[in-house]
């Protein structure tokens, strides 16, 4: 309302779009979004995964430069050709992922790329670190500039980032999750800047999952779904609930697949692998958890919240810092994953590639898990094939042969060889990363009903993921974790997907 | 039809792409071996074969723990100096004639090569133990390993030249068997086996699937750390008996000696299109890059030419396997 009276006065706002679409190959990711951002305010911007936060923002600072609709700057429309053309016209960004470099000063990083020289042509060292001390210190920090970036902590690293946009002249400042990787005090660090940024003008389009973090810090909030921009209103009109549910859409809760869940976590059923009091001494801390035989247990968070870490540890590919896992009330220490394997635990990363051999052929993808118990010294490739085969009809995966190289099958078929890796003798704990994610639905079903199977066999497995819908379709019982702690657990009755968003 | 055979083109061209490796060296053998034997009437003739034969046998023994080492995408850089530290301590371990003026431990033949053997094992463990339980980058750990069995090499005969050898070992590095000699069957044993290894066994298995994708490897529950450290063992050991049979069949053992033998045995690998990025290749290759390299050095040597432009050719050659190496791999990654 605000934004908007401000628009239709004497000044224009900071930044405008108006009905801009953008889609990726046919497929809509953002359809006729309407943004606007005032300066001396702070817009949360909140929706799921692929709601089209990220598209529209990339939009906004010349990452995407094919869409249609229109942009105006001051105004003014105008069409970014690059990210530098974004940068020229005020326009920064800090990614989610920094982009500093650890091994420089402070100093080094504020100015990077454009250092001020000396009439001589080389760096200007006294200049570079006293104006650098000079623009950390206007956002209240007070940090040595020669220091090495990668000895500070992230927060700070993440403020001198901000700091280098800010010294670029940038008016529009798009933060992409500042706070996943905060502690609570960093957070409120960061807060103080940006508000301190705001009273000189600046526009500050804040993105995130972190429901509380936006509510605070915002004066207006956009939610976006499907693409859309579902509403757009002052911070003060809204309520966590309220957003969770314009995120999730109105009348929608427990009508599709993965919107809601009857838990059924049972008890009696014996603990096959368990979790005390785990951390890696970077970001997981005291994480419990029990893996049940028959049972899936999903762990749900967003990203970063330490899942991947979790995971891994439970394989044995990190060191575990703190805390002990137990497999069938044994404490294990791992030395490598091919200790665990041995153990009977199975483990499949979120990203395909890190467990397949693009340029092999799938029965060798299939097999090299199993090796050791197919032969003892010499290889047996025709027993090795077979094997394949009873996998590919089993999962149908979709392929010319055994032979065929595993780089020329469809991603979800790839996702198939890689569970059917661990599939020959079944292992007692089956740790799953993401295994959904970039599915077509076809392929996504055929993946869900493999492990349900897997899991009325009898196997305790366990499901990491930052899709809600994913958690929900397979859990049995549910652990939600938030910056590296378990936030809350959910062990029986019916849940929906707002419950597990406002838990993490 | 037009199509049919388009499409048969296109499958030619994939072929030709995703075996690029493995012709371009074959290609090149041919065109030295037709250009030679037009150049010189001396060169293609048997004696002369088993000359080159004879020539590469020791630098294919070296080459063929090399092979191993480079497929997991290792590199080992001291190959050729543990070679001469070990060749130096098969001749510490016998005795000396009276003018040679070495503090050695003479010992019985068995015992002598036992003992050189177990020299050779223990470069290859220290070299495992840095690389993968420190941590170091094989390049650099190998560089300090060239460095250190230099030493060993030069603490142990002291500027001296030993001459005497345990009697299976001048037999084997000095004497022919039905007009072959030993070396070249001894190498021929060693490429064999590689080659058996490599294909037909488990261990061979992991080490294609580790360098392939040493990631995948680890997740599929492979102890990465093991494959790496035992091939770096197997890489010392093969040429610590290149190093043995050397020193005999060169007739003496002194420091450095095997200098050409690093650039040769790694050139040998390469040049027959093992890729350096590890999980392609194998003995196959490693064959084919020897005799290139083999008729190469020997066929300069039946030609009038400037002995100095030797050197420089066989860099030049060595830059085009290279390229030819890295080219491939970014073909088949496009694929």
């Amino acid at each position: 309302m605000n934004a908007q009276a401000k628009g239709g006065g004497g000044v224009p706002p900071l930044l405008e779009l108006s009905g801009v679409s953008k889609s990726f190959g046919g497929v809509a990711a953002i359809t006729e979004v309407d943004f606007v951002l005032s300066a001396g305010e702070i817009h949360g911007l909140v929706g799921e995964n692929g709601a089209g936060k990220s598209t529209s923002m990339k939009v906004i600072a010349g990452v995407h430069t094919d869409y249609e609709g229109e942009m105006r700057v001051g105004g003014k429309t105008v069409r970014f050709r690059s990210a530098r053309d974004a940068l020229d016209a005020g326009i920064g960004m800090v990614h989610q992922e920094l982009s500093t470099v650890p091994d420089l000063s402070v100093a080094e990083n504020v100015f990077l790329g454009k250092q001020p020289l000396t009439r001589l042509g080389t760096i200007d060292w006294r200049r570079i670190n006293r104006e650098a001390k000079r623009l950390i210190a206007s956002l209240g920090l007070d940090i040595d500039p020669t220091m090495t970036m990668g000895a500070l902590p992230v927060g700070i690293q993440q403020l001198v980032e901000l700091s280098r946009v800010l010294f670029s002249g940038a008016r529009i400042i798009i933060l992409d999750e500042p706070t996943s990787a905060l502690s609570p005090p960093e957070v409120k660090r960061l807060f103080d800047v940006l508000r301190k940024i705001r009273a000189e003008g600046c526009g500050i389009v804040f993105i995130s999952h972190f429901l509380d973090d936006v509510l605070e810090i915002s004066d207006s909030v956009t939610v976006f779904r499907n693409g859309r921009t579902v509403t757009s209103e002052p911070a003060a009109n809204l309520s966590k609930d309220a957003m969770i549910s314009s995120m999730i859409g109105r009348g929608s809760i427990g009508m599709h697949m993965g919107e809601s869940a009857e838990l059924a976590g049972d008890d009696s059923r014996p603990v096959v692998m368990e979790a005390d009091a785990v951390g890696d001494g970077k970001l997981l801390r005291d994480v419990s958890l029990k893996l049940r035989a028959g049972e899936i247990t999903g762990v749900y968070g967003f990203m970063g919240c330490g899942q991947i870490e979790l995971a891994r540890a439970a394989f044995g590919k990190i060191p575990l810092q703190a805390g002990r896992i137990l497999l069938e009330g044994q404490a294990l220490s791992f030395h490598s994953t091919a200790d665990a394997k041995r153990r009977g635990i199975a483990f499949v990363p979120e990203n395909r590639s890190m467990m397949l051999f693009r340029n092999e052929p799938i029965y060798k993808n299939i097999s090299i898990a199993i090796l050791e118990r197919i032969h003892r010294v010499l290889l047996k490739p025709d027993a090795e094939r077979a094997i394949a085969q009873t996998h590919i009809d089993d999962l149908q995966i979709k392929t010319q042969g055994t032979d065929m190289e595993l780089g020329a099958l469809s991603g979800g078929n790839q996702q198939k060889v890689a569970l059917a890796k661990w599939l020959t003798d079944l292992p007692k704990v089956l740790i799953l990363s993401e295994p959904t994610r970039g599915m077509d639905v076809g392929a996504k079903e055929d993946v869900i009903r493999i492990i349900k199977k897997l899991r009325d066999l009898g196997v305790a497995i366990l499901v990491l993921s930052s899709e809600p819908e994913t958690i929900l379709t397979l859990a049995d019982r549910i652990t939600v974790l938030r910056k590296g702690v378990v936030a809350r657990e959910f062990n029986s009755g019916r849940i929906y997907k707002a419950d597990l968003l406002s838990a993490a | 039809m037009q199509d049919e055979e388009a499409g048969k083109a296109g499958g030619l061209k994939a072929v030709l792409t995703g075996q690029l490796r493995n012709i371009a060296p074959v290609f090149t053998l041919l065109v030295l071996l037709i250009f030679f034997s037009a150049a010189s009437p001396s060169f293609l003739t048997a004696d002369n074969f088993m000359n080159i034969l004879s020539q590469v046998s020791i630098t294919a023994i070296i080459a063929v723990g090399l092979t191993f080492v480079i497929l997991t995408a290792e590199i080992d850089l001291s190959v050729a100096a543990i070679a001469n530290a070990v060749g130096i301590s098969l001749a510490y371990f016998t005795l000396q004639p009276e003018y040679v003026n070495i503090a050695n431990l003479p010992l019985p033949g068995v015992i002598a090569i036992v003992l050189t053997l177990a020299t050779a094992v223990a470069f290859g463990m220290v070299t495992a133990f840095g690389v993968t339980y420190i941590g170091i980058p094989s390049f650099i750990m190998t560089l300090a390993m060239m460095q250190i069995a230099n030493g060993v090499s030069a603490l142990l005969v002291r500027g001296q030249i030993a001459y005497n050898y345990p009697d299976l070992i001048t037999t084997l590095g000095t004497e022919s068997v039905f007009g072959v000699r030993w070396t070249i069957i001894v190498a021929v044993l060693f490429l064999a086996g590689g080659h058996f290894v490599l294909k037909y066994t488990r261990y061979g298995r992991y080490i294609y699937m580790t360098g392939g994708n040493r990631e995948a490897a680890e997740y599929s529950g492979v102890n990465v750390k093991l494959i790496i450290g035992s091939v770096l063992v197997i890489g010392a050991v093969c040429s610590g008996i290149a190093g043995m049979l050397a020193v005999a069949y060169f007739g003496s053992a002194q420091q450095n000696q095997f200098d050409t033998y690093l650039l040769d045995a790694i050139a040998a690998v390469v040049v027959g299109g093992t890729s350096l990025f590890g999980g392609r290749g194998g003995i196959g290759n490693t064959i084919v890059g020897l005799l290139v390299l083999g008729v190469l050095n020997n066929g300069l040597d039946h030609i009038q030419i400037d002995s100095f432009l030797k050197i420089l050719i066989r860099g030049l050659i060595l830059l085009s396997a290279l390229v030819i190496n890295v080219y491939a791999q970014r073909l088949r990654e496009k694929s």
